[in-house]
């Protein structure tokens, strides 16, 4: 057993030396198992979704591995049929493909006889399931919608919003963390106070805001109001507070002007911050829904979240489509957390953030 | 080149005034000690000369140009830093290259001067490290070769010993004096270390609350100290002060009573001296001798330090506490009592307000330790 299997499973155990079953030990797996289920279940249940046909994902009961009825061509049928396990009314099973059925009567025939037609009752007959991966579920909505389109400009929002994002705040934490002038701690609180007013509240103003100087329909009105963010403010300010003022006086005696000051020595010394925001920023803005929802309205500019909701119609909602998007759209902000998220510990741990 | 003329130089932070009228001319190639206890004021001049802070009143002068409102940048004077302050993120030779590419100068000059202050300081082997990865001494001869490259007008150096091991920190000095004696420009040194300043400065500047108490060659506040604050701040152990007063006295001689009612006749030179008045007699615990006379100041010692080369005596004589330090081993225990010949050491004499009424030569001066 290796070193990581004896750490997963040690246990308490009754005598304290890991030997038998402490309570704890019980109360700890199931609470662990738990826990394991209502996170990883419904992740794994998208990711093996998406890949079911229609018509698997609307049978009951569900599975939770995509299964199909296995087809096959017969002579003299000009479309594949389903196979079924059949149990005769002399006793035995055999495997025969359904030609038509009618009432709770199966009329089949044997693949390997067709001329034959054999009646069955449909309780006597269970369908050869085979697993199957559709993945026209994924190659489709490239191909005959503008999913790439969708792709394009999520990628674009969020690349250009978290640049952006970057710079903006990182000067404002620089002036608020290195300049001592008169307000800084009251510019600060306001800075702060805004994380208390949610979007809802400003989305009509915001709105006319964008509208009026005709950024409606356009990328960058979902891009610019979202750039500034008290959170990423602060983040980096109470980064940028531990960086030594000496060093910043030292890069004055060097010459160093005030711009150099920032770019030079405290962005590269703020890395580790900006590399937490800039993971807030990517997963703030590809997963972004409701802004990009009300700006854009031409469907060549729709982003990833609000293309996936074109796929729910008032009559027909293609869930197939809608699952299998939706791993597509995960997959760059668990990439984001699986690489990064050193970063992000150590980011939050260093900014006095919880 | 490196004049620096401080003419009533005041500086406050808001309501709290941190310097208060100081005035100091620093020669051309100086090596100038701010020295002072924490709190008093040092490091600040230091940051207003270097024009890291702005000065609230007063004028200061750099080679004949009043650079009040001039920015550090444009002052030519490069400072080293308590912390170091290297550039965590650069390599050794970027740190040292960065004040130079920051005016512009051409990459193989950069290069020329980078590499000369490199084998100056013998820092060539880790040119391409981070400060991160060097010893507190090899960051300090880093921090040193920062300010070595730009070839400033002066040097301003904050307590850069202070982050150094006590071995360390004897070879760095004998290095720095060199380095001076090398460069022979104008270096202002910050220290509460007045060993380091003995050593170190052409001049020293005592510093207490905001204000030069005296400035000065460190044998002058040796010898002569202004004023009480001084003469126990110059020398360590610290001198020791006796209460008494002057019962009578005559041109050339003047009877000083102490507490014990010891008298001492002693040549009081032109000092304005009055009978009867109340004075503080300070000696230094090198010059003190254990006397075979019984009566000679009796003193009950408490702590005896057995250092080997020497004995240093704590005790208490007349009510008022002592510390001598006597050559060699001594054996002596606590409580044991002895005399001390206060005749022969050089004594300084302070009146009321601690200002320094006059100091004698004594009989037989030792060499200070």
């Amino acid at each position: 057993m290796g070193a990581a299997a004896r750490f997963i499973f040690r246990r308490r155990g009754s005598n304290g030396r890991g030997k038998g079953w402490h309570w704890t030990d019980i109360v700890t797996w199931v609470w662990l198992v738990c826990g394991l289920l209502i996170m990883f279940g419904p992740a794994v249940w998208l990711g093996f979704s998406s890949f079911k046909t229609p018509a698997a994902l609307a049978e009951f009961p569900p599975t939770i591995l995509p299964y199909v009825t296995q087809e096959v061509r017969v002579e003299g049928y000009d479309k594949p049929l389903a196979l079924y396990e059949a149990t005769l009314e002399g006793g035995g099973t055999r495997v025969l493909a359904e030609v038509r059925r009618i009432g709770i009567v199966s009329q089949m025939v044997d693949p390997n006889a067709p001329g034959e037609i054999i009646k069955v009752n449909i309780a006597d007959r269970a369908p050869v399931r085979t697993m199957s991966f559709a993945t026209e579920n994924y190659t489709q909505p490239f191909v005959q919608f503008d999913f790439v389109q969708y792709l394009w400009n999520s990628v674009f929002v969020t690349v250009m919003a978290t640049l952006i994002t970057l710079v903006v705040n990182s000067m404002a934490a620089f002036a608020l963390s290195k300049y001592e002038f008169r307000g800084r701690s009251v510019a600060m609180l306001i800075i702060l106070a805004t994380l208390m007013v949610p979007l809802s509240v400003i989305m009509v103003p915001l709105y006319s805001i964008i509208s009026t100087i005709g950024l409606f329909n356009n990328l960058w009105g979902v891009i610019l109001p979202t750039v500034a963010t008290p959170t990423g403010v602060f983040i980096l300010r109470q980064y940028m507070l531990t960086i030594p003022d000496e060093l910043i006086d030292a890069a004055r005696m060097d010459k160093a002007s005030e711009w150099q000051i920032y770019w030079r020595i405290v962005l590269p010394l703020a890395a580790p911050a900006l590399a937490v925001l800039a993971i807030f920023s990517v997963v703030w803005r590809w997963n972004d829904f409701l802004w990009p929802l009300i700006v854009l309205s031409r469907r060549e500019l729709y982003t990833l979240q609000v293309g996936l909701s074109i796929y729910a119609g008032e009559l027909n909602v293609q869930w197939h489509f809608i699952l299998a998007m939706t791993v597509v759209t995960m997959i760059p902000v668990v990439l984001v957390f699986i690489f990064l998220q050193r970063f992000i510990t150590t980011g939050i741990a260093g900014a006095g953030l919880k | 080149m490196g004049q620096i003329k401080l003419t009533n130089v005041k500086k406050s932070f808001g309501a709290v005034d941190v310097l208060h009228d100081i005035n100091l001319h620093i020669d051309d190639g100086e090596l100038v000690v701010f020295v002072g206890p924490s709190g008093c004021g040092k490091s600040t001049l230091l940051r207003v000369i270097a024009g890291l802070e702005k000065v609230t009143g007063g004028s200061l002068e750099i080679d004949g140009r009043r650079v009040n409102d001039v920015t550090a940048a444009e002052r030519g004077l490069a400072m080293v830093f308590q912390s170091y302050a290297l550039y965590p993120h650069m390599t050794v030779r970027q740190n040292l290259a960065f004040g130079l590419e920051n005016s512009k100068m051409p990459k193989a000059e950069i290069a020329e001067r980078v590499g000369e202050a490199a084998r100056m300081l013998e820092i060539e082997p880790y040119m391409d490290r981070r400060p991160g990865q060097l010893s507190g001494g090899q960051r300090q001869r880093v921090a040193i070769g920062r300010a070595i490259v730009r070839r400033p007008v002066a040097f301003l150096l904050d307590e850069p010993l202070s982050n150094l091991d006590a071995e360390l920190r004897v070879s760095t000095r004998a290095e720095l004096a060199a380095l001076h004696a090398r460069l022979s420009s104008t270096m202002i040194y910050v220290t509460h270390d007045q060993v380091e300043a003995m050593t170190l400065a052409d001049r020293i500047v005592v510093m207490r609350a905001g204000r030069i108490e005296q400035v000065g060659t460190p044998l002058e506040l040796y010898n002569m100290p202004a004023n009480r604050f001084v003469a126990g701040f110059i020398g360590a152990p610290h001198m020791n002060f006796l209460r008494g007063d002057i019962v009578e006295h005559t041109p050339g001689t003047a009877i000083l009573s102490l507490a014990g009612g010891y008298r001492i006749a002693v040549d009081p030179g032109t000092a304005p001296v009055t009978d009867g008045q109340k004075v503080t007699v300070g000696v230094r615990p090198q010059h003190l001798t254990v006397s075979r006379d019984t009566a000679s100041p009796k003193v009950r010692l408490g702590l005896v330090e057995a250092l080997g080369a020497e004995t240093v005596v704590h005790g208490e004589i007349y009510g008022e506490r002592l510390m001598a330090v006597l050559p060699g081993q001594q054996g002596y225990r606590p409580g044991d009592e002895i005399h001390l010949d206060l005749q022969a050491a050089p004594l300084h004499v302070f009146d009321e307000q601690d200002l320094r009424l006059f100091s004698t030569a004594g009989a037989k001066a030792k060499a200070p330790v």
